[in-house]
Formats: C-alpha cells, structure tokens, sequence
C-alpha cells in the first residue's frame, strides 16, 4: 500500500465494493473485489479527469456535480441523479464509524409548498460597468465619471443627492456646512457630479437673492476641492455660473443695500481657484474669459457693478492679465470713470459710490502688477522661481516664501488662507508670446498719473519690502514701523495725511481673537454704505473719507489689506503705514523701490500728473481708524 | 471484425455523402477543394484528385492505398470504387505491391522483410489517426472502440503467434499493436537507467538535447509494460522514473500513472495519442550519432527499436541547443513540431481595404473650432493613402477565396470605422488604455462566454445554463423587427423603412436567446453585428438573428461539446472547434461544413481567424496551436512549446504575429512567417482566457483566471526580434527573459475573472468577466 500512497490517489477499497455488492445481493470474492476496486478507482479518475475540462471550459476554478454528470453522459455512462446543485454539498464525517457521507435532509414537502415566505426569484443577471482612468504612467486615477448611459443612478445616491441640494439651498446654515464639507470630501459622488453641475447652473434663474448664489457658489467651491471628482468637460459649466456671477448686472444689484460686491469678489477668488488647481482642464478657457472681461470693461453702456466684476476678474486671472487687458484699457476708462466720481449731486450718489468700488478695485489691481512686473525685473536671477509664483510655490499650496513680496490686496475677509497666491496662478500660467509688455517706467508713469501718490506710497510702502521675502512677522512688523517713523514725525510740509492700512494676518486659528473684519454681512455693508453716503455728501474738494472708512471699516473693502497667508503660526499683525502727501519726501516712502530698480529715472521729472490733482486723495484718516486702534493688534501712531 | 467493418464503411460513406453539399460551398471553382477535404480525412493527406497521381506526395498515396487495401481486405468492394474513382486511382494500382516502398520514412524497422509491411504498418497507424480523431463524426465513441477491437483482434485474433514479431507480420491490423513487442520485462529498468547514465555522463552541450529522448521513451516503455499485462513491473518502473521527467509533463504523467491494465489502455484517448502519434524530437548531428552509437555498441536494441518506431527524430546540423532553448519548444503531447511542418508559406498579409470615398460631413466636429479643420483632413488623407498603397507582398491574392461583396450597410460601417479611427488615441507605454470593466451580476447560472461586437455596441454572453444573452451596451435599446403581418403595413417606399420595421414594442436593454441544451461555451458576433454564433455543449454550433432574435440555423457536425467559434472578420465564414479534435469551417448558408482540420491529438479549446480571413488557428488541449490553410485545409504551422491547455489566441491587426495564452498562465507570442517563437509573457498566475492586441498593436492586453488584467508592450516585443535573422535560418529561438520590462501594468479586479477582452475602435480597452464572490 506504500506505493500507492505515493501516488496520490484516492482508492476505493476492495471492502466497499464488497459491502456495496452485498448490498445488492451478489457475494463477491476477494480477488475479484480488488480488481473491480482498481477498475471503480480508475474509472472514477477517468471521469475526473475529464470533467475538469468542462470545469475549464466554463471557466470556474470549482468543479460541480455537473461537471461530472456532464463527463459521465459524455463517456455514455448513466448519470448521477439527484445532486444537481451548484453549490458545494457539505460533506460529514462521523468519527466512531470512520463514514463520510453527504447530508441528505428531509424536506417536508407540505411545509415547502404551503410556506408564506416565497422566496424572491434571484435578482436578474445585468451588465454593470466599472471604468478604471489610466493616466500616463499606466496609475489607476482614483475615480472618473461614468458613462451616463449605462449608469442609472441608484435609490442611495439620489436620496443623497437630493439630501445635499436640500441642506445647502435650505435655510439651517449649519446643515448647509455639513452638506458642503461632505462634498468636499465624498468619493463616490462621481455619478452626480453632472446634476451637482446643473443645479449650479441655476444661477441665472436666482439672480435675485444673493444667499442662494452665494450658496451656490460654495457648492462649486466644494465640487471644485473635492480630490476624488474628475471634473472633466464639467469644469467648463462651473466656470460660466461663476463668471456669470462676476460680471452679471444681478438682478440683486438693484437694491444698493444688497452686498453683491462680496459675491463678486468671492467669484473672482473661485474663479481664480479653479484656473489654479484644475488648469490642465480649463487652460483653453483663459482667452476666452479674457475676451469676456475685456468686453465688459470696454462696454460703457454696462453697469459699473459689472465694470468692478470685470477687474475683479482681471485681477483674480493674475498680473498678467491685468497688464494684458486693463492696463491699455485704463486710459480709456479713465475718462468714464472720472466723470461719474466728479458728479456731486445727489442723484448720482450711488453710482458715485459704485465708481469708488471700480476706482479701489482698479487700484489694487494696478498696484500688484507693478509691484510683479518690478519683482520679475528686478530681481532676475530669482526670476524663474519669482516669475511664476503661481506654479512654484502654488503647487505647495502654501505660500511659503516670500509674504511680504507681493501680498495680492485680498478683497475678501472670508476667503480661505493661501488661496491668495492662486491669484497669481491664472496669469502666471499662461504664456503671452504675442504681447510686448509696456516697460515698466512707463507704465509706473502713466498709472502715476491717474493715481497720483496714493498709488506711489502704498506701493512703496507695503509690498516694497518683498525684497527681503523671509522675514517673520516680528521683523516685519519691525521694518513696518520704521518707515512709518519719520512719516509720523511731525512734519510742518504735510498737508494732508494720508493712511494705508496694511493688513497683516497670521493664518487664522479658531479660537484666536479676533475682533476685527466682520464677516461681511449685510448689517455690516449697510453701516459702511450709510457712512459711504454721508461722506460723500459732505464731501469737498479732497474729500476721500469715504473709501477711507470703507477700508478700514470693512475689511473686506478693496483697500490694501495685504493679507499674510505664510503658513507660519503666529499673532495677527497689523501695521498701519502713514504716509504724507507730500511732494518734496515722497521719495522715502518709494525708496526700497527706487533702489531696486536701477534704471529707472527720477520721479521727481515725472511728467504732471494730468489727473491726479482732480483725484480724491484715497486713504485719508477718519473716524474708524480710531476705531481701528482699539484693537489690541493694531498699532496706533498718533499723527 | 464485423463492427470494425461497419464502422470504417460508415465513416467513409458518411464522407461520400458530405462531398455533395460541401463542394459547392465556395462556389463552382472550388468544387474540387471541396471534395478534397471530404475524401481525405486527415488533413495533412490530401489525396491529389486534380493531379496526375504520380504527382502527389507519395505519403498521400500511400495512405489511400492502404485504405482500399483495408476495404478490400474486408470486402466493401463498394466503397473500395468510390475511394477509386474520388481520388482518381488506377484500377492496377490497388495491386499492394504496385505500392512505392520509398516514401515510408518510419519503416525504418532494422532487417525488414517485406517492404509493404512496413509501408502498411505506417500507413495505418496513420489512417487510425485520422479516424479516430477526423472519421468519427456520428459516433465517435463505437468508431474508438473500433479500433480498439481491430487492436484486440491482433494481438488475441488470427494470426496468433505473431505478436512477437510484428514487422514480420503483413496483416496491417497487426502492426497497431506496435506495444506487443517485448523483451525481459525485468530489464526495462536496467534498459533505461543505463541509458539514463550514459546520457548523464555525455558532454554537458550533448546532454540537454539527449534527454529529450527520456520522457517519450518513458512513456513507451512504460505502456510496453502495461501493455503485455506486466503490471507491477509498470509499477516500479513508474515509481523509479517518473520522478525524472520534466516538470511540465506532470499532467500526462498523472494520468499515466492511474493507467495500471491493459483494459484500462482501451478508450484512453491520451494513450490513444501516444500510441497513434510519433513523438518529435530535435536533435543536432553530433548528439544524434552519439546516441546511436551507443545504442548499438550496448545493443540496446529494446530502446532502439522504440527510438525507430514511436519517435520521429528531426536531425538538424549545427550546434546542439541549451536546455533553455528546448524547454521553451517542448512540452507538447506530441514534441514539437517538425521542422518542415512550419516551412510552407503563408500569406499572413492583409488584404487590400475596399476602396471607399469618405464623405466629409462635419456633424462631428463641434465645439473645436480650431481643431476640426486639420482633423478633416487627416481622414482624406488615410483614404488616399490606402489607395495608393501597394499590394502587400505577403498578403494573399485578393480572390485567394471567395469573399462575400460588400453591402451598402459595410460599407458605412467602413466609414464609420474609418472616422473613429481617426479619434483613436496612439497607445504606448507611456500611454496606456483606460480599462472599462463589464461585470456581469448575478450570473448564477455561469458566464462562459463573453464577445462584444467590433463597434463596441453590443455585449453577448454565453451561459451555463444554455441561455445566450445579448445587452445593448449604448442607450439605444435592442428591437426585434415586427411580425410579417405588421410588416405589411408598413409603406415600404417610406426614407425609414428601416426604422418603421422595428417593433418599438420590444424595446428593451438585453435579450435571451433560448435554444442550446448545454452550456454555451462559445460566442462571435458577426462582423456586421447582423448575427451571433454561439457554440454548445449539445454539439451544436447556433446561428442567432441580432434583427429577430430567434435562431436561424443549428449547424450539427461536431457530435461532441463544441469548445469555440469565431466568425471571420470578413463575414460569412466561421469556424468552430471542440472535444471531436476537428476543426470545421461553415459558411453561414451552407448546413455542412466547407472545411474539416484535423490533426490535434486532443480537443480543439480556442479558434480565431486571421486578419485576413485566408489562416485560421487553433489551439488545442494537446498544447500546441495550428495554422490552417482556409483555401486547402492544409496545416502550415505547429507551434509548440506551451505547457498547458491553450485557452486564449489573437491575431496582431497586421496578420505577422499570433499570441498565444494557456493554463500554465504564459503568454507565447509567434511569427507567422518564419514559424518562430519570439516571446514568453510570464507574469499570470492562472489560466489566461483572452488576449487582444490594441487596434494600432503596439499593446496586447491579457485576461485571466487571476483576476487581472495585464498590459504588454508589444511594440516592443516584435521590435527586438527583428534585429535577430539567425533564428529564423535555423528556426532555435533564444528568448531573452525580459516579461518584466515588456509588462506595462497589472490591474486587479475585485472578484471577477477576466474572461474577454476588446479594445474599442478608440482603443479603450473592455474586459468583461462575471463577478464572483
């Protein structure tokens, strides 16, 4: 029997074959029980052997009874009736009597077919299709977007769906936040991204009621950060309900109470998020949207609410697009916007108030491309690693280096740390071959002279010090003081005082105190236009108190309020720079500049500034810087 | 003898009866081919009816001369005339003795008497082959046990005594019983093993090419011995031997080993090969004479006599192969293929694309404005491009057979073709194919067979439980075409007769075609997605109608489960192959098969036609695959060298190349036109079920039992053979091991074995599989 064991066979031994012909009444001899006990044996493995080609053929790794049944009748040998089961059958071994044999239970029939609980027939057979994106390096890329056509949505992900639209248009806020934290971090929402994106398109037909294009607008801010979604062609819807938010005269502009600025500047930052992180999808959309926003902004007859969207936009595409684009349009302008801030009379009050908006958004926008253009000329041997902030430290997400070196004029309190540097993003990424860029002089010239000092001192002032990008906050606040020292000396030239509040924010934790910009409520945008309306009633000759309270009022307001974004952890700074209208020292404040840029000549032979002395001198201190210094991380400086 | 008689009679007549259908299948031309494959069972015996007889190969010759002789001999005096007058014989010729002795390369048997013994015993052995295997149509089961009666009938029948000297012996019936001849029983051992030591002792360059020769003569030896009822002395030669043969021969060998009496011999169609079949070896010069030298210096003449009867040695000059080299050809049931086996020409050529105006219409091209004008004009240009174009020189002649013509309907979807080929996305390895994968849910009863139409639009699967199942995979759902008596209806002269047609009643996602007995284990969409074919464990081979969804036509002719179809890319034709170890070739309108390959030793698993729709392979469960001639039924090729049952072929688009897959999980890639293998795919833990090459070739995708789906650089593997022409010359491959740079990625399913594979005409990639927790 050794050698047998080797073989590796299961053999039927001669006593069975006895005991089964006993069964059948039929005695058997030994020696004839042992040969027929070989031949069962190698029938048995015969059969085996070719059922497992039915096995293979059918491609299961299981073999069945019928498999073996099919063997059998194949072989014209008579079948095996009665286990006809796919399923495995459970084979007992009784330990005393060494027995192996199959369960076989009794069915009671009458309970079978009298039985309430039918069992449900097995579910259909269908075709279910799972889409595996490759990209390049043959990596399976998380999830994609399922061809509509064989996905049907099932009941979970409807209900889900309809959950989400409910909670985020809805009325309870913290639903609403739930809801859009769960968008922003669900993976298996692929399937609906296509009905997310049509709810989103509804901005159009809500173009009455800021809250729920703000929340529509979240909902896109959600959709966009959500790292499983593959936006796709989608992206493209997402960014025409932004823009239509941008540069739309809403129907909610109507009433001057309602702040749809916010909403646009909160666009604008969306917008500038989405160039930033999915560009790849929307890098054929750049020019377009450019084209869009040139037209607005050399379209008179629009409102100047969409003017202000179109410079949002402009600035939210990047430096680049605003030297691109609103840079040779300024001129133009001009002329129109001027005319509306000269009109003192009182029916024209609220578009004036408008047109200190575009007048502030302008100026920002202006300001920050010069202080690029500068920084990429001037420093040309970090040029690569300056000349494309966007790319560099934007894919980091963070801003890392350099906070004091262009601190983009944030419009928005609300908006999310380090979403700032997307701004740059948009323009750096993309190329301008065919544009020759206007040198920088001249251009510094020219805005000069539509802006006057109050371009010349806050771009001296704040952003100038970005040639030394690593300081900390403490050294900034420092070197923020010094300048503003002599500025706050007494001096008997100055006329005029003037106030740009630089902003400097920490990254924001909770639970730090906080007890400046309100969130930009209406309660808040009310206050600020009452004030705006009343000072510019009383307002005369330099009268430009009001963009002045608005920026320090309202935080959110266009003024420079360069937020630091640096991932550093710290005290909210804040450093007030005072400057002078003053002609004959205007030069200290722009001195970091003038040293940088050596070729360029002096200010002083600058030719006359044609406009600026009809300009309403902007910053000028009132009544909430005073409200300002109460806080307890501001710094006062007596003036 | 009487069931031997009616048996042979009934195989040949059955044949007889099919000549009449079958000649007319391609058409009066081809009438004679027609008659060929009938009158010629075996396929690499074309009987030359439209030859002067001198002309054809004497092997042929012979073959047909033993035949009559055997009908003579048993008196279908009937039969022996319609043998004559089909192949065209001279009455005088049926004289044995007019026979040519020259041609009997295997009568070889030392001191040969009578030369006719020896041609007959040849001649038979053959003819057995191709009955068991070709003739056995109706009732494959007696026609076995028929040969085993004449077997039986030798060794105990009339001519007793004999037994001992069968080359003495003129009855051909005789000479089946090659086994008979024995020496001492208790010497096989010292037989073998003193050959065992000599050949362990010989030159390390000499010694891998010898011990080829171990595992045939074990085998033989091994059935000698079961043979003549030496069952212990079987027993211990298996025990002591069996330890040593190759890895790869594990699963012939456990079946040996179960195979302990001469009873058992009976009916076992792997010893049926064995027996039936010449082993093939290759081996050089050098080695060969000094195997022979030994031999006769030890007069080993047990061991010779098995060398010259059971093993067909390909003697080939030049130096002796590394053991790397003959394991990568070996692992057949039957060796590897003869040299001269892989030496006819093929036309792997594709042929010449319809010429087809591609009207520029720019429905297409919305959105990109600036894109669509160069994308028009590449389209143009591929056409022009195919117009110019030479004839390929390796492509078959046009009219090499007859195709059917092209209908308006083909030719749109040319068109369409066309366009989406203008779309598809360049693959390569830094660019690989998105995988969408079709589960199949739910399918309790057993998915066995999955094929999507080329267009990508429909899914079929084949189940175990008979049932075919058709899905529309775009939302246009699937409709059955009206009634007859709504069809008269409709206004025939209307612009969308086609669309009036349609039932919009029966509109639905997927449809069951009911009509198999058995699981369906084969399926192929026709290439104009008009039909779908699906073949059967019921024998059956099922011609479905994708307008009514009714079947149309059961061709019956395998009598046993049918493994695989495959329709020609060209329509028309198709192919099917399963357990009766034959080939057939259909035309759809015809019930009788046009062609019948046979020539496998065990069943045929997996059929695909050639681009050109000229070739078509097949590969089969005794671990080769063959190429076969469509237009003469003639073998052109014999691949060896997988080790296992092969489950999965694909054509590359341009016709050069074939790969292969198996159970032993390796995926072997081939030219056609030097007969070579060029590449080992190692990588799959499990049987390999579908291989595709993506539509450009430079991918080939492989799907698995191991639940993945692998993705090979092709380009690459076919690129860095070329460089290589030594091969070619002497057909012994040197494959470098290099599956893990040619592997581009592995993708797992959850569950679910991949048992289809498809790329789009985009080149995304399809894989469908039931899932299965």
């Amino acid at each position: 029997m050794a050698d047998r064991e080797e073989r590796r066979f299961a053999e039927v031994h001669r006593e069975s074959v006895k005991l089964m012909a006993e069964s059948a009444g039929v005695e058997l001899g030994d020696d004839v029980a042992a040969l027929l006990a070989e031949d069962v044996c190698y029938r048995l493995r015969e059969a085996t052997q070719s059922s497992s080609q039915f096995m293979r053929h059918a491609k299961r790794r299981k073999l069945t009874v019928e498999d073996f049944n099919r063997a059998l009748r194949w072989s014209n040998v008579e079948a095996i009736c009665g286990y006809g089961a796919q399923d495995a059958l459970p084979f007992r071994s009784v330990k005393e009597g060494e027995l192996f044999f199959v369960e076989d239970r009794d069915i009671n029939l009458v309970e079978l077919a009298l039985a309430t609980n039918i069992p449900k027939g097995c579910a259909e057979t269908m075709v279910r299709v799972n889409v595996s994106y490759l990209d390049g390096k043959g990596n399976l890329e998380p999830q994609g977007t399922v061809p509509t056509a064989v996905q049907s949505l099932s009941d979970d992900l409807l209900k889900y769906y309809q959950q989400i639209t409910r909670a985020i248009l809805g009325e309870d806020p913290h639903l609403m936040k739930v809801a859009l934290l769960d968008l922003q971090s669900n993976s298996k929402i692929a399937a609906l991204l296509p009905y997310f994106v049509y709810v989103i398109s509804g901005v159009k037909s809500v173009s009455h009621d800021l809250e729920q294009l703000s929340r529509l607008l979240h909902m896109v801010k959600s959709l966009v950060q959500n790292p499983y979604l593959y936006l796709g062609s989608y992206v493209r819807s997402l960014v025409s309900s932004v823009m239509y938010c941008i540069l739309e005269p809403l129907a909610a502009s109507i009433n001057p109470l309602n702040d749809h600025w916010t909403l646009r500047d909160y666009a604008a930052l969306l917008l500038s998020h989405i160039f930033w992180t999915h560009g790849d999808l929307v890098s054929g959309l750049y020019h377009q949207i450019l084209l869009s926003l040139q037209k607005v902004l050399s379209d008179p007859v629009r409102p100047l609410c969409s003017h202000y969207g179109a410079v949002v936009g402009l600035h939210a595409l990047g430096w680049k697009a605003v030297e691109r684009v609103l840079f040779p349009h300024l001129p133009a302008y001009w002329a129109n916007l001027q005319a509306v801030l000269d009109d003192y009379s009182v029916s024209n009050a609220q578009v004036k108030a408008d047109g200190h908006k575009v007048y502030g958004a302008i100026l920002v926008a202006v300001e920050r491309l010069l202080k690029m253009k500068a920084l990429s000329l001037s420093q040309p041997a970090e040029g690569t690693s300056n000349a494309q902030p966007g790319s560099v430290m934007g894919a980091m997400g963070y801003r890392v280096s350099s906070p004091g070196l262009s601190p983009p004029p944030e419009p928005l309190s609300e908006a999310a740390l380090g979403i700032a540097s997307h701004l740059q993003a948009g323009g750096a990424g993309c190329p301008w071959e065919e544009w020759t860029p206007v040198p920088l002089p001249a251009m510094y010239c020219e805005l000069y002279s539509f802006f006057g000092d109050s371009l010349a001192v806050r771009f001296s002032t704040g952003p100038g010090f970005g040639s030394y990008p690593p300081c900390t906050q403490s050294q900034l606040s420092d070197t923020r003081k010094e300048p503003s020292g002599p500025a706050s000396n007494p001096d008997t030239t100055r006329k005029m005082p003037q106030l740009t509040a630089n902003l400097n924010i920490s990254p924001r934790q909770d639970g730090s105190p906080r007890t400046d910009p309100p969130p930009p409520s209406l309660a808040a945008t009310g206050s600020g236009r009452s004030l705006a309306r009343s000072s510019s009633m009383q307002r005369s000759r330099s009268s430009s108190s009001r963009s002045g309270q608005r920026s320090a009022g309202l935080s959110r307001d266009v003024f420079p309020k360069a937020r630091f974004t640096s991932p550093q952890t710290g005290p909210p700074v804040f450093s007030f720079l005072i400057g002078g209208r003053q002609m004959g020292r205007r030069c200290q404040g722009r001195r970091p500049f003038q040293t940088t840029f050596a070729p360029t000549p002096p200010f002083s032979t600058i030719p006359p500034r044609a406009y600026a002395h009809k300009l309403p001198v902007i910053g000028r201190v009132g009544k909430p810087v005073r409200r300002w210094t109460c806080s307890h991380y501001s710094l006062h400086l007596p003036l | 003898m009487a069931a031997v008689q009616s048996g042979m009679g009934e195989g040949v007549e059955e044949k007889d009866i099919k000549t009449e259908p079958a000649s007319d299948g391609f058409g009066n031309n081809n009438a004679n081919d027609g008659r060929l494959v009938s009158t010629s069972p075996g396929s690499n015996a074309p009987a030359a009816s439209n030859k002067p007889v001198a002309g054809g190969p004497p092997e042929d010759q012979q073959t047909l001369l033993a035949v009559l002789q055997f009908l003579r001999k048993n008196k279908l005096t009937e039969s022996v005339e319609i043998l004559r007058r089909e192949a065209g014989l001279p009455e005088d010729d049926l004289d044995p003795n007019g026979a040519d002795s020259s041609g009997a390369g295997t009568g070889g048997a030392a001191g040969s008497v009578d030369s006719d013994a020896g041609d007959a015993s040849s001649l038979l052995t053959r003819v057995t082959v191709s009955s068991s295997a070709a003739a056995q149509a109706p009732t494959k089961g007696t026609i076995q046990s028929d040969c085993c009666q004449v077997y039986d009938g030798a060794s105990g029948g009339p001519v007793p005594g004999n037994s001992a000297a069968g080359e003495d012996q003129p009855d051909v019936s005789v000479v089946l019983s090659a086994y008979s001849q024995q020496g001492d029983p208790a010497l096989y051992e010292v037989y073998y093993s003193s050959l065992k030591r000599f050949i362990e002792t010989v030159l390390d360059c000499h010694r891998a090419e010898l011990s080829q020769v171990f595992y045939p003569l074990f085998v033989h030896m091994y059935l000698e011995l079961v043979y003549n009822n030496h069952e212990n002395e079987a027993k211990a030669f298996f025990e002591k031997f069996s330890g040593d043969q190759e890895c790869y021969y594990e699963d012939d060998l456990r079946v040996l080993s179960s195979l302990t009496k001469k009873e058992h011999m009976r009916g076992n169609e792997t010893l049926l090969d064995f027996r039936t079949s010449k082993f093939v070896l290759r081996i050089s010069r050098d080695s060969y004479q000094l195997l022979k030298r030994h031999l006769q210096e030890r007069q080993n003449n047990q061991i010779w006599n098995i060398i010259q009867e059971h093993l067909y040695i390909d003697i080939f000059d030049g130096m002796p192969r590394s053991k790397s080299q003959i394991d990568a050809m070996s692992g057949s049931l039957a060796g590897e293929a003869k040299r001269e086996a892989n030496k006819a020409k093929v036309y792997y050529g594709l042929l010449k694309e319809p010429e087809i105006e591609l009207p520029l219409d720019d429905e297409d091209e919305e959105a990109e404005n600036e894109e669509g004008k160069p994308k028009k004009k590449k389209p143009k240009k591929d056409s022009m491009g195919s117009k110019s174009k030479k004839q390929d020189p390796n492509a078959p002649s046009q009219s090499r057979i007859p195709l059917p013509e092209l209908k308006d309907s083909d030719k749109l979807d040319k068109i369409m073709y066309m366009k989406e080929a203008t779309k598809r996305i360049r693959l390569g390895p830094d660019n690989l194919p998105s995988i969408c994968f079709y589960s199949f849910l739910n399918a309790y009863q057993g998915l066995t067979a999955v094929d999507f139409t080329d267009d990508s639009s429909l899914i079929a699967g084949g189940f175990a439980d008979s049932t075919v199942r058709v899905w529309s995979v775009t939302p246009k759902k699937l409709r059955k075409v009206k009634s007859a008596a709504d069809l008269n209806l409709i206004d025939k002269e209307s612009d969308d007769v086609l669309e009036r047609i349609m039932d919009e009643k029966t509109a639905s996602e997927s449809k069951i075609l009911y009509g198999h007995s058995g699981p369906v284990y084969g399926i192929s969409f026709s290439p104009d997605r008009n039909y779908l074919l699906s073949s059967s464990e019921d024998g059956t081979v099922r011609l479905w109608s994708l307008q009514t969804f009714t079947c149309l036509v059961g061709y019956k002719g395998h009598n046993y489960p049918v493994w695989d179809t495959h329709f020609s890319p060209h329509g028309y034709y198709f192919v099917s192959g399963g357990h009766d170890r034959v080939a057939r070739l259909w035309a759809t309108d015809h019930y009788q098969p046009l062609r019948m390959f046979s020539g496998h030793l065990a069943d045929i698993t997996c059929t695909r036609f050639h681009p050109n729709s000229n070739y078509l392979a097949t590969g089969s469960s005794d671990r080769t695959i063959r190429l076969w001639d469509v237009l003469n039924g003639n073998c052109v090729r014999i691949f060896t060298g997988h080790k296992g049952p092969i489950h999965a072929l694909a054509f590359s688009p341009n016709g050069k190349f074939l790969a292969s897959g198996a159970t032993d999980g390796r995926v072997l890639l081939w030219d056609i036109g030097h007969g070579l293998m060029v590449g080992e795919l190692k990588g799959h833990t499990d049987t390999i079920y579908s291989l595709r090459f993506s539509r450009d070739g430079e991918i080939l995708a492989s799907g698995s039992m191991d639940n993945t789906v692998r993705l090979w650089d092709a380009m690459k593997a076919f690129d860095d053979l070329e460089t290589d022409d030594f091969t070619a010359a002497t057909g012994h491959i040197h494959l470098q091991d290099n599956s893990q740079e040619l592997l581009l990625g592995t993708y797992l399913t959850k569950s679910t074995p991949v048992i289809h594979l498809h790329f789009t005409r985009r080149n995304l990639l399809l894989a469908a599989g039931a899932y299965n927790p």
